[in-house]
This record gives structure tokens, sequence and C-alpha cells, in this order.
């Protein structure tokens, strides 16, 4: 349905500023807020314009609170809008946590439907791109470890105007991770007009049989430059995006391992507790018998987010370290 | 009471001046506040016997809840109530029957009826605050003239939530009321180690609307301050802060034993300030109440209660597979796998 429409090549910043425009002109409910979203469009200009168009009713600027943005945007929700929250940079979303593992996921749970939260929150997150401390957190775990909420992580300008209309139609909190290198790093064509992509669903990226590399968001491109340089030598990796953290969509997962008898998860958090952590366990519970080697992580270091950008790509994984990996469960 | 604390009636229920309730309202505003404190008592009775979970009493701040509560419209206003507004609920329209369920920890009780606007109490301090802020200026958006009213006690005017909240109602001009009774104690922590402010509306200043400091035991005073800033609100002229001073003469929950923290002293100077008493002095001041009347109310509240007790009792056993009921709209991969295994299929 999407490849019959007309595209063009935007950015991941312009997809997503074309998905916000689409859902605020398309349902009166959706109202657009954070800090600098309005007037100025947001910091990396993902609602550049959508104020004036729209006016200070349905894009507008907040006070600078975390908490009170997103406990503000659940009010909003329980009392029948459909709210798009931005926090600056999701390593600004720690003073909301009690909102998020109060409320936010816990609201229908805790009121039995009576008040649902049908609220979305975008946050810019990830490293790579050189920012000060605390701008590259990559915060997703945490988030996949509240009951009640989902996790999306778009990799692509198409995947994220798809995947952003769907999580501001869902009935429940959706935490949008954008990753910034991929802001202006990546430009790929882009079906035009409304359309959404089922969250849930892992896709596979990249076909092959020597090992699985799962990923998502800015780890995706890594995986598939990777990819490309092992396949010169003759080694065929295949690149599963997983997209939505949560839900998760284990079988594509599964099947993916059950075909490679490898796998490698790759991400950029800190190693321990990280959302790796969980791809490896259900494989182990579902996959075990078709493994040939450990199940590898590559990930941040037990360590905060360099401050420092001179040696950043030390921390994030890079196509160096993922091919390392991929060597070690070789040998297997 | 300091000069600046609105009063209605002096500490024995003789009123101070004119009074802005018509007879009519003084009536119901008695037989509201008889009902809460009824609640309340058995509420204790039924905890005591094992058919109520833990139970946070809210004996003494009576007025301070039903004084708001008289002023708002349940299936058009909103109600965020912390977990010592038993009696805000009941007077707002929720059936006692969900509130046994509720103190139950039943999720039969977990949500009002859809005619009641009232958030499941929050147990967490001050979170709903902010949240509150953005339902008031939700009906704004919707176009309604409808009002949100939240209750905190004087422990929660420390949290940031609270401070964030009423910065953003401020800065929307949301219709929004922040009730906090100011019962002098966070459990054990007297007001004077919590708060170095001595009112705590004059932190309404800081965020630019009207605060007000009303005595919390006179519900005519509550139901006048708390009726004009929903009237002030509902025109569009944004939120307002009200500090209740009160104070809470039971145990802060059913687990709680004040002994340790407080002087007996202190507890019955205040249970001679105590609310209904006040109401009802003012009301055979006033030739409007009868002791046979008062007998007439206890028979018709303790028949309701029953009622709706064996109407709790009616309602069936959670089911385990609820557990994972009502986490999202439709159920996901991970909560359906145990919602099979919780129900035995799988």
């Amino acid at each position: 349905m999407i490849a019959e429409r007309g595209t063009r090549v935007l950015n991941n910043v312009q997809a997503i500023n074309e998905a916000l425009d689409l859902a605020l002109g398309r349902d009166e409910r959706v109202v657009l807020f954070g800090e600098d979203v309005g007037t100025m469009g947001g910091v990396f200009r993902a609602s550049d314009g959508l104020a004036q168009k729209y006016g200070e009713k349905r894009v507008f600027d907040t006070p600078l609170a975390e908490s009170g943005i997103v406990g503000f945007g659940i009010g909003l929700a329980m009392a029948g809008l459909r709210p798009v929250a931005e926090i600056q940079f999701a390593g600004f979303l720690y003073p909301a946590l009690d909102q998020i593992l109060s409320h936010l996921g816990r609201m229908r749970h805790r009121t039995r439907g009576r008040f649902t939260v049908p609220m979305v929150i975008r946050a810019p997150y990830g490293g790579g791109v050189k920012t000060p401390e605390q701008h590259a957190d990559s915060p997703e775990a945490i988030l996949a470890h509240v009951p009640g909420v989902k996790v999306v992580i778009p990799s692509s300008p198409e995947r994220a105007k798809g995947l952003l209309l769907a999580a501001i139609e869902d009935p429940d909190p959706v935490f949008f991770l954008e990753a910034i290198k991929l802001y202006r790093g990546v430009k790929a064509e882009v079906p035009e007009g409304y359309y959404t992509l089922p969250l849930g669903q892992a896709r596979v990226v990249r076909e092959g049989n020597a090992a699985s590399l799962l990923c998502y968001g800015g780890m995706v491109e890594v995986c598939l430059k990777a990819a490309e340089v092992a396949a010169r030598e003759g080694v065929e990796l295949e690149v599963v995006d997983l997209e939505t953290l949560i839900p998760l969509d284990t079988p594509t997962i599964v099947a993916s391992v059950q075909k490679t008898g490898r796998a490698v998860v790759v991400y950029e958090a800190m190693r321990t507790g990280g959302f790796g952590a969980e791809i490896a366990a259900r494989i182990a519970e579902e996959a075990l018998d078709y493994l040939q080697a450990p199940i590898l992580r590559v990930a941040g270091w037990d360590a905060p987010y360099p401050p420092f950008s001179a040696v950043e790509h030390f921390y994030r994984p890079d196509a160096r370290r993922v091919l390392e990996a991929v060597r070690q469960v070789l040998v297997h | 009471m300091g000069v600046e604390t609105v009063q209605y009636l002096d500490d024995t229920g003789q009123p101070l001046r004119d009074l802005p309730l018509s007879h009519s309202e003084l009536l119901q505003g008695y037989r509201a506040l008889r009902r809460a404190r009824h609640f309340d008592e058995r509420a204790l009775v039924l905890q005591r016997q094992g058919r109520l979970g833990v139970y946070p009493p809210f004996r003494g701040q009576e007025a301070a809840q039903v004084g708001v509560a008289l002023c708002l419209r349940p299936d058009y206003d909103w109600l965020l109530p912390s977990y010592r507004e038993s009696a805000a609920a009941l007077t707002f329209g929720m059936p006692i029957s969900k509130l046994i369920l509720s103190w139950r920890a039943d999720p039969a009780g977990w949500g009002a009826p859809p005619n009641v606007n009232m958030v499941q109490f929050y147990i967490p301090i001050a979170t709903q605050i902010p949240q509150a802020a953005g339902v008031a200026h939700a009906q704004r958006l919707l176009g309604k003239e409808a009002v949100a009213a939240v209750f905190i006690g004087d422990g929660g005017t420390s949290e940031g939530d609270f401070h964030e909240g009423l910065n953003f109602a401020a800065v929307f001009n949301a219709p929004l009321l922040v009730v906090v009774q100011n019962n002098g104690w966070a459990i054990s922590v007297p007001t004077r180690k919590q708060m170095k402010v001595q009112r705590i509306a004059e932190r309404a200043h800081g965020y630019g609307i009207p605060g007000v400091t009303v005595d919390g035991n006179d519900l005519v005073a509550v139901w006048s301050v708390a009726r004009e800033a929903v009237n002030r609100a509902r025109a569009g002229g944004g939120p307002t802060l009200i500090e209740a001073l009160t104070y809470r003469v039971a145990p802060h929950t059913s687990s709680d034993d004040p002994s340790r923290y407080r002087t007996e002293e202190e507890t019955e100077r205040w249970l001679k300030r105590d609310p209904i008493l006040r109401m009802k002095n003012c009301l055979l001041h006033l030739g409007l109440w009868s002791e046979d009347q008062e007998a007439a109310l206890s028979e018709a509240l303790e028949a309701e209660f029953l009622a709706a007790v064996e109407e709790a009792d009616q309602a069936p056993e959670p089911k385990p597979w609820e557990i994972v009921e009502q986490v999202y709209q439709e159920m996901q991969p991970d909560q359906q796998a145990a919602w099979k295994y919780l129900r035995g299929e799988a």
C-alpha cells in the first residue's frame, strides 16, 4: 500500500515533522507541547512551523519542568485529548520517572480502564554527535521496564513517519525515541500522505545465514555497515531491526536465530541490565537448541556515556566492535 | 486562627457574621458531614474486623473535604484526591460500596462510575497536581467550563510536583483548585519541620495566583471559599490555592500509632474544634435542627452503610488473571501468555 504512493527523499527530522503535521491536521484532539517546541519549532526543528500553522492552543511551549510536562500530558490525555509531548533529550527524562512509573503506564490498570493515557512522549536519544554531558543517554531499558507503556525506536525516515502516526493513534502511552545521530544522518524515500506502520513488529532489514545481528535505532546503521564489510569476506549476516521494544516481536527474533544459529545483540546503552540482556534471555529460552555459539552483546560500557567527545566513539558500538563479536561467534 | 484566616463560625459553632449559605445549604452541608463521619467510623470498624485493608481515616477533616466537593458537579468537574480523601470522594458521588471495595484493594472498587469524574485515590504524594493542571487545561481546550479539584496534605507541598503543577496551572490559567489540608502532620513529621513558611497559602504569590487560608474545621468557610474559587475558575480566572487549617485527630492509617510522635493534649484541643460539632451547634443556634432529626439521620446513615456493605460483599472475588488485564487496551503477547497461564490454560 505504501509503495503505491509517491515518495520524496527526507531525513528523519523532516519525516517526523511531516508525521506531526499530518496528525495535527487529521485529529483535533492532538496537541503538541514541550520546551521550545512552539515558536522555535524544537531544538532539532521537529515541530518547525507547526505552532504557526495550528496556533498556540494546539502547539505550545511549556515551563521547563519534565515531571510537569509528563504529568500535564497525563491529565490532558485522561480528559480526552491526544497529547504528544517532547522531552528535549531522553537524558532529561529522569525527573519525570515518578510520573512515568506511578501513573503514565499504570493509569489504565489502577482505574480499571476508567481513565487511560493515549499519550506519546518523543525524546531524542543516543550518541555519536558530540553532545554535552547527559545529552547522549539511551534510557530505553528503564522505559521498557515500566508496565503499561510501549517503546518504539525507529531507524529510518519512512519507518519513523509511519510508526509515529501509529503511536499517536495508539490507545496506550508510547515512548518514541529518536536517535539523534539519524536525525540528519540518514535520508531516504518517504511515502507521501498519511500512513501508519504496526507497532510490535521487528523486521529483517538484511538477510543472511552466518549470524543474526539484533539491533534498533541508531545501531541499525552500524550493523548494516558491519554486514557490508562481512559480506566482502563472504560472510552473510542477517540484520534484524527490532523497531518496537515493547511489545517485543519475539517470533521474528527467534526465527532469525533459528536460521543462523548465532546471535549478536547490539545496543548503545550500558551493557549490564540493558535491553540486549532481555533479547539474549528470550533467545536462550526459545532457541537454545539452535544456538551454535554463546549469545554476545556489543554495547556501551558500564559507565556513564562519556562527556568528552574525543573518546565517545570508544563507548558507542561501531562496525569494528560488531565484527569482532561476529568473529567470536563464528569460531564456534 | 490568624486574622487572615477565613472563618464564619467560632470554635463552638456560633456564627461570627452573616453566613453566605442558605438554610437548605446549611442542612445539606451538615448531612454531608455526618455521612462522611459515619463512613469513617464504620470503615475503621470494618478494618478492625479484617474486612478492609489498610485504611487512612479522615476524622476531623470532614469540613475541609466536604466543603469543596459540594461545589463540584461529579459528571462535569473533576476530582483527583489523595488517599485521605474518602470524604471528598463520597460527597462527590462515589458510591459507598465502591469505596469499601477500593479500601479492600479489590479491583472492583478501582475506577469511578461513568458519571463520576474521580480518579482513583493517589498514593504517591503530589503527583496528581501536574495531572490535575492538565485535566483542567483540557477543559478549556475542549470548550467546557468544568474545573478540576485536587487535594493533598501539608507534607505534599514539599514535593517538586506541587510546585511544577501549580506553576503549570498558573501559566496556562487552568481552572484548578489546589486544596492543601494542612493537618499539622505528615505521618510523624510536624509542619514546622516540613517548611519554613507560616502559611502554605502564601506560596500562591510565588506562582502569581490567588491563595487563601481558611479554617478547615468550619464548613461554612470552606464551602464559601471553594465556591468563590470555582466560580472564578469557570469564568476563566484561573487556579486558586486553598489552605485549609485542620487536624488529623486519628492515626495516619489504621497501622499507625500517633502516641509515638504527638501529645494527647494537642489532639484533645482539636477535638473540641470538631467540624461536625461546630456545624451542629450552628444549626441548633439557628433553630434548624433537633435531636430527633439527629437520631433519624443516624438511623438512615446506618441503613445506607449496611446496604452498601452488603453490596460490596457480593462483588465477585478478583480473579488471578485480572492481574494482566487493563495493562494495555489490547493484551500484548507477554500479557496474553501470562493470562493463559493464570487461567490454567497453558
